[in-house]
């Protein structure tokens, strides 16, 4: 047994609480600790990588348990391929929440943040049903409190409709476990792929109940039509950079639905069939279609990037829905360049509208340095609305080759080709407003003073490169995710073949026989 | 038995999506606790119902399981208990916090996306860190 693949959950565990209670009174102490950690967490991400990238399905039996007994983790191409994306973004993240202050803004932000990663590290690497719910709840929790971090009205009351609604899915995920268990006696994961297979035709009705509540649960977190309201106010008021760190969080939906529903649930198994591609897929054109509408009838900037976000994993949802392997490795691609777009979108809409007033469309005043943050945007929106040369245009290609069964390729190809159209024409009209028309307006120093007489506003001062630096990061890994898009790919072709190996999944974590203890 | 639980289940469930629509905070706290109560009972009843019986195998060397109970859901339960507990005191705070910041306990947004143009209402609130910082501590987590 590895130790290291434990490492991901216990270092943030270990971390948050003393941040929490040694470092509470210190700014720069805590910044230090969770910038070290983060840093640490890349280190191993990357070293689990390495180790992952062998083939070899690696197991962490808890407490030394064997396998359907106890709890596993389990480290295979595709969970540390999670664990190191989680990671880079973190760090993204928090460089851009200590550069721009953001993280003294209220208290505890590096101890929720390092909860945070502990809980989305762990639903990456867990190999039991109800140790995903655990984590999920880890996550969630510490999400809450980054949700409303600093503060505000329209904040708590939207924190409040956040939690009312991921406490109504984790309820609804603890219905589906229960289910599960009653009828297979078991919640580990390759158990679960066993039993589903053998089971008896009467049970067979309770699996597709328990794996449609599932296909809900997680449809919820991946903001899948018509479980997706609560993304866009969520979003949209949450502080910048946790609506960046949330990126990855719509990204553990989608994690889940790959994980479950391929190996347990998938078409291949006699008790749901196509039943979960033939749900998933008008659900993820739909939720295509109402992140164009979204992107093109916003009237703010954070709900647009929002509903940009929904868009993306309609697209993801589309290509994990056809179940196939070239369908999850193009999903899988589409889902690295959607979690480093919406980052950079959401870090630079801080900048952008910092120093604004509001995020309103409107025509205002220029902002300073609006030449570089028009050009910043300029390239996150290329990424995000799929056009080339970055690697959002790459992944909806890839999408599109995967979607060319006869019975998905119009509608498929329909959705996203239009749906690309209209966001392209959203983002246009946000990026004109905001950047172009406003260098038309008068610049209001000069009224406002002749209106009061003395005091005139300050200037909002521009960003420093430590600021920026966040944003452009998260725009080079896309350029690099495009210049190197064919041996990720390749990398991604072979995750994706391990995923849907099921039978050595199943056989690494059951056979404990014959391993030194 | 089976009935008893069945409809406990049911009514529990009924009335808390039926709260949990409702309008206001209060009513939505009291949705979610039964539903949480529901889930509660319903995971423990999917270990089979059986009365009087300790989780403890004695009689399979004569393979006689009836005097059993399975152990896991029961410790699933527990799990789930300590969670939905910690979960509806961080719902009750967040709650508590909207209702002293808005002034009123309804749910819904007052149209967060129909504000006039360049009139949005800035949320970055730094002076409003104070009245927050009692209310976030969730330390629940661990559970």
């Amino acid at each position: 047994m590895n130790h290291w693949i434990v490492a991901p959950v216990i270092l943030p565990a270990l971390l948050a609480p003393l941040i929490a209670f040694v470092m509470r009174h210190d700014i720069v102490v805590a910044r230090a600790a969770s910038a070290a950690g983060t840093v640490a967490l890349a280190a191993i991400a990357i070293g689990l990588t390495v180790m992952a990238a062998g083939g070899e399905t690696h197991v962490y039996y808890l407490g030394n348990w064997p396998a359907p007994f106890g709890i596993v983790l389990v480290l295979d191409r595709l969970s540390a391929l999670m664990v190191l994306l989680t990671a880079l973004l973190a760090l993204i993240v928090l460089w851009h929440a200590i550069a721009t202050g953001w993280d003294a803004r209220g208290r505890h932000f590096h101890a929720l943040f390092q909860f945070q990663l502990m809980g989305i590290c762990g639903a990456f690497l867990t190999g039991d049903a109800f140790n995903l719910f655990v984590f999920f709840e880890v996550l969630l929790i510490a999400s809450y409190g980054l949700m409303i971090h600093a503060g505000g009205k329209v904040r708590l009351k939207a924190g409040v409709q956040y939690v009312v609604m991921n406490l109504a899915g984790s309820t609804l995920f603890l219905f589906a476990l229960g289910t599960l268990y009653a009828v297979t006696g078991t919640l580990n994961i390759a158990d679960l792929v066993v039993k589903v297979q053998d089971s008896a035709p009467g049970d067979q009705a309770l699996i597709r109940v328990a794996a449609m509540l599932l296909l809900v649960v997680f449809g919820v977190k991946a903001a899948l039509v018509p479980l997706h309201f609560w993304l866009p106010a969520t979003y949209s008021n949450a502080p910048a950079p946790v609506a960046a760190l949330f990126a990855i969080m719509t990204k553990v939906g989608a994690y889940s639905i790959i994980r479950m529903h391929t190996m347990v649930f998938g078409p291949d198994n006699a008790a749901t069939g196509s039943m979960i591609g033939d749900w998933l897929f008008p659900a993820a054109v739909l939720t295509i279609a109402v992140g164009a509408f979204g992107v093109l009838g916003a009237r703010r900037l954070m709900p647009l990037l929002s509903y940009s976000v929904i868009g993306s994993m309609g697209t993801l949802l589309l290509a994990v829905s056809v179940f196939t392997p070239y369908g999850t490795e193009t999903a899988l691609y589409y889902l690295i360049h959607s979690t480093f777009s919406a980052a950079a979108l959401f870090l630079l809409a801080d900048l952008v509208v910092s120093r604004r007033g509001g995020d309103g469309l409107g025509v205002q005043r220029p902002t300073v340095q609006n030449g570089l943050f028009a050009a910043l945007f300029f390239a996150a929106a290329i990424a995000m609305a799929g056009m080339p040369p970055l690697s959002g245009f790459l992944g909806k290609l890839l999408v599109l080759d995967a979607l060319r069964g006869p019975d998905v390729i119009v509608i498929g190809w329909t959705a996203i080709l239009i749906g690309s159209l209209i966001t392209i024409l959203g983002f246009a009209r946000a990026g004109s407003v905001l950047f172009w028309k406003s260098t038309a307006a008068p610049p209001p120093e000069a009224a406002h003073e002749a209106e009061q007489g003395a005091a005139p506003v300050d200037p909002p001062s521009p960003a420093s490169a430590l600021a920026i630096a966040p944003t452009m990061m998260a725009l080079a890994l896309l350029a690099a995710l495009t210049v190197f898009a064919g041996p990720v790919t390749s990398y991604l072709q072979d995750t994706s073949a391990q995923l849907h190996d099921t039978a050595g999944y199943v056989s690494s974590v059951l056979a404990r026989d014959g391993e030194a203890e | 038995m089976e009935i008893l639980v069945a409809t406990a289940v049911g009514a529990l469930t009924a009335g808390g999506v039926y709260l949990i629509l409702r309008l206001r905070a209060f009513a939505v706290i009291l949705g979610m606790a039964m539903l949480s109560y529901a889930v509660n009972v319903f995971l423990f009843s999917t270990g089979r119902l059986a009365i009087n019986a300790a989780p403890i195998l004695t009689g399979y060397e004569a393979g006689d399981y009836s005097g059993y109970t399975d152990p896991l859901p029961q410790a699933l339960v527990l799990t789930a208990i300590v969670i939905s507990f910690g979960m509806t005191a961080v719902l009750v705070m967040f709650s508590l916090g909207a209702y002293l910041e808005a002034g009123d306990d309804r749910i819904d947004m007052d149209g967060p996306d129909t504000l006039p143009d360049g009139e949005a209402e800035v949320t970055d609130g730094a002076e409003d860190a104070a009245h927050l910082t009692i209310e976030i501590e969730p330390k629940e987590s661990g559970a």
